[in-house]
């Protein structure tokens, strides 16, 4: 309610000069709560999901794992037509944005009905998927339409702190109402629809629609950086050669990721960590990710979010070279500082970074188009990552993953633009 | 632009107001206690098949009521059950609680993860169970399986049996996505067979408990069940992609390695049990999509399958004391 009670304040107050603002815009506030509560609903059905199909309808783990991974594809597709749909027609960013978080609450309820046909589930599982992956990429929109070009890193910085916080707090929720309730799993769906029905709410009441949402405080900055791009207007975002550099450094680095679930499993083998406190690996990676994303937000808008990003890419190679290291206590909290350090200085970073080199009306499918290519990149890098430890080993696996993102940070070092909005 | 802030806390308040209505409800509804222990009248001393009753959650001897501990899964060898629990909340977690024929609790281990598989072996000495553990949303998306062995004549525990040095046809096998599930053993209470999936292959690997090694037999095996004369193993193979019924119950013969199917031609998601030498007890999903039925089967590939005791899972035979 905290978050609620600064909303509520925000658009009434008068709009201050752009590129002056100390305070981060109503409207990145508000995006940021929505993603809070949504998370909050959203973490609480991902934890108990497994459970509910196995324990509560005796699925096996072949056919849970068959519907887990059955929309995974299917969300890149998606999220990239969410970015079209919100350019088109001139920045219909918080409706299509607004529909995603909708569909991904109703799910909840189609979950509720389904019972325990397999069939019904699915359905309520791809509706899921696809409101996440549509509203992805127009709510990043919203928010480096909201915030002047030079505080774009800290407004990124904020939202996914606000982000994050809800993903930290939806498992704790979801055990609280499986406590109450002695392991009512409809209850949580019901609590999951109510809170997720809420941060709809709250986009529709605090996010103002538009072509350009805040454009009373941040609307004559942006306007200041689109003249200067105005030669890029409603072309293929991909067209542009800086934008192109961009998503080219991101997938390269992407590429040279190993995925987080190989870095907690090294982790626990060097540990020897009792497998009940595996889940604290990620939680912790996830509090300082919280700690870190708005310092680092301010950094990058200091020095040019290049550097951060690039640095951020650089703590995730320390963290590969720690932990070849001797395992031990300190090598292993400096790894999830260095991982929580690496997702505060690259996720919004990136973000702040691709935003301005983009025309207003081509910048949701311009994020989409960076996000999915981010996205694919890193699943090849977490494939090849498992297959050259089937091969090789866990140790010249990570040796050849050093290298690798050494040799990427190089190239993107070459790649990414100096001056980000050219 | 006033009114905003009050229809957003009249939202919260409806929001609230029903999302704890339905909590409440839920709690009602629920009532009771979740884990019951055993009637003092229930023991193993009763010969016969033994199963876990779906409505009460309970363990149950047939033909009779469900007066046993509740347990997800059951499974019971000389004078030792195996019981293992869910654990409420997430992320979850498996209680696997061991008893003595008066199904008094000798021990109780926690380990993460969905209870999915549970054994004993036939002297009652070595017990092993497997559970279904799910990657939360920051790390894998992928399930894993976690395989444990707890030998009651040392008390000594392997928390995973994935630390076992595993040879894959004949050379050493080195991967971050071995799972073993499934175990099951031989009457020497040395020898196990269980499941290894690696590389997106399950093959059939042969333990050795006190050389702490594992060599895989033939591929495309799972849930092995090895006859009470240690001839043969039965146990699913996959034989369709489609994941509504990809598997189907067979039975190997360990000399010749030859293997037949049974007469079951629907998908048995179950690790089969040998009610006696000759026939095959397993779940399968009851007709109303509610919980499962145990089905039995001859094991020479003959027959037909038998409804045996709607509403169950997990068989067992128990045989009568030798003492």
């Amino acid at each position: 309610m905290m978050y609620l009670a600064t909303t509520g304040r925000r658009p009434d107050a008068p709009p201050r000069p752009a590129g002056q603002g100390r305070r981060v815009p109503g409207t990145v506030i508000a995006l940021g709560a929505v993603s809070l509560v949504t998370d909050v609903s959203s973490e609480m059905v991902t934890a108990v999901l497994p459970l509910y199909l196995v324990l509560g309808l005796g699925l096996s783990p072949l056919q849970f794992g068959f519907l887990d991974g059955l929309f995974n594809g299917a969300t890149a597709v998606v999220r990239l037509l969410g970015g079209r749909l919100a350019d088109r027609g001139g920045g219909r960013h918080r409706t299509v944005a607004g529909a995603g978080y909708l569909l991904s609450a109703l799910s909840r309820l189609g979950l509720l009905l389904a019972g325990g046909a397999a069939g019904g589930i699915a359905a309520a599982l791809a509706a899921d998927r696809l409101g996440k992956g549509v509203r992805t990429a127009p709510r990043d929109a919203m928010i480096s339409l909201s915030a002047p070009p030079e505080a774009l890193g800290r407004a990124f910085g904020v939202h996914r702190a606000m982000d994050t916080t809800g993903a930290l707090l939806g498992p704790l929720v979801a055990f609280a109402v499986l406590w109450a309730t002695t392991d009512a799993y409809d209850a949580v769906f019901v609590v999951s629809f109510a809170i997720g029905l809420f941060g709809v709410l709250v986009l529709v009441l605090f996010v103002p629609a538009g072509a350009v949402p805040g454009a009373g405080t941040a609307g004559a900055a942006v306007a200041a950086a689109e003249s200067t791009s105005t030669g890029r207007r409603r072309s293929r975002a991909l067209g542009d050669p800086v934008f192109r550099r961009v998503v080219t450094a991101a997938a390269l680095l992407g590429a040279a990721t190993i995925g987080d679930s190989f870095l907690y499993l090294l982790l626990q083998r060097g540990l020897d960590l009792p497998p009940l406190l595996f889940p604290l690996l990620p939680l912790g990676a996830a509090a300082g990710y919280l700690l870190l994303a708005v310092p680092a937000g301010r950094v990058a808008d200091r020095t040019g979010r290049r550097i951060p990003f690039l640095c951020g890419h650089a703590a995730l190679l320390a963290a590969y070279l720690t932990l070849m290291a001797p395992p031990g206590w300190p090598a292993a909290v400096l790894v999830l500082v260095l991982l929580a350090v690496f997702y505060a200085a690259t996720d919004g970073v990136l973000m702040a970074l691709a935003g301005p080199v983009l025309p207003l009306d081509g910048r949701a499918s311009g994020l989409a188009v960076l996000q999915t290519g981010q996205a694919l990149a890193r699943l090849v890098g977490a494939a090849g990552f498992g297959a050259a430890w089937t091969w090789w080993g866990p140790r010249p696996a990570l040796a050849v993953a050093a290298l690798g993102l050494a040799a990427a940070l190089v190239a993107a070092w070459r790649i990414l633009p100096e001056r980000e909005a050219s | 632009m006033k009114a905003r802030p009050v229809v957003l806390i009249a939202a919260a308040l409806v929001l609230l107001g029903g999302s704890l209505g339905y909590v409440l409800h839920a709690r009602q509804r629920n009532g009771g206690q979740r884990l019951v222990a055993a009637e003092s009248s229930f023991t193993l001393d009763e010969p016969g098949l033994y199963y876990r009753d779906t409505a009460s959650g309970r363990v149950a001897r047939s033909p009779g009521v469900p007066d046993g501990p509740s347990c997800v899964r059951f499974h019971a060898g000389g004078d030792r059950a195996l019981c293992l629990r869910a654990l409420p909340g997430t992320p979850a977690r498996t209680q696997a609680v061991v008893y003595d024929r008066r199904f008094t609790e000798l021990q109780t281990v926690t380990v993460p993860g969905i209870p999915n598989r549970a054994r004993v072996s036939a002297s009652g000495q070595l017990l092993s169970w497997t559970t279904f553990a799910v990657g939360d949303s920051y790390a894998a998306g992928t399930f894993s399986t976690r395989t444990s062995i707890l030998d009651l004549r040392t008390g000594y525990l392997v928390k995973s049996v994935e630390s076992i040095p595993l040879t894959v046809d004949g050379a050493r096998h080195h991967a971050a996505d071995v799972n073993y599930w499934g175990v099951n053993f031989a009457s020497d209470d040395n020898r196990f067979y269980a499941t290894v999936s690696t590389g997106g292959r399950t093959h059939l690997v042969e333990g050795d408990l006190r050389a702490w090694s594992a060599r895989t037999l033939r591929e495309n095996v799972e849930c092995p069940s090895l006859s009470p004369d240690g001839t043969r193993i039965a146990f699913k193979k996959k034989v369709s992609a489609d994941p509504a019924a990809p598997w189907r119950l067979h039975v190997l013969e360990l000399a010749g390695l030859r293997e037949h199917p049974l007469a079951e031609s629907r998908s048995v998601d179950d690790q089969a049990a040998w009610l006696d030498g000759e026939t095959l007890g397993y779940a399968l999903p009851a007709q109303d999509g509610k919980g499962t039925d145990v089905w039995s089967v001859p094991a020479d590939g003959s027959g037909t399958p038998h409804l045996l005791v709607p509403g169950g899972s997990s068989p067992v035979t128990v045989p009568a004391a030798s003492k």
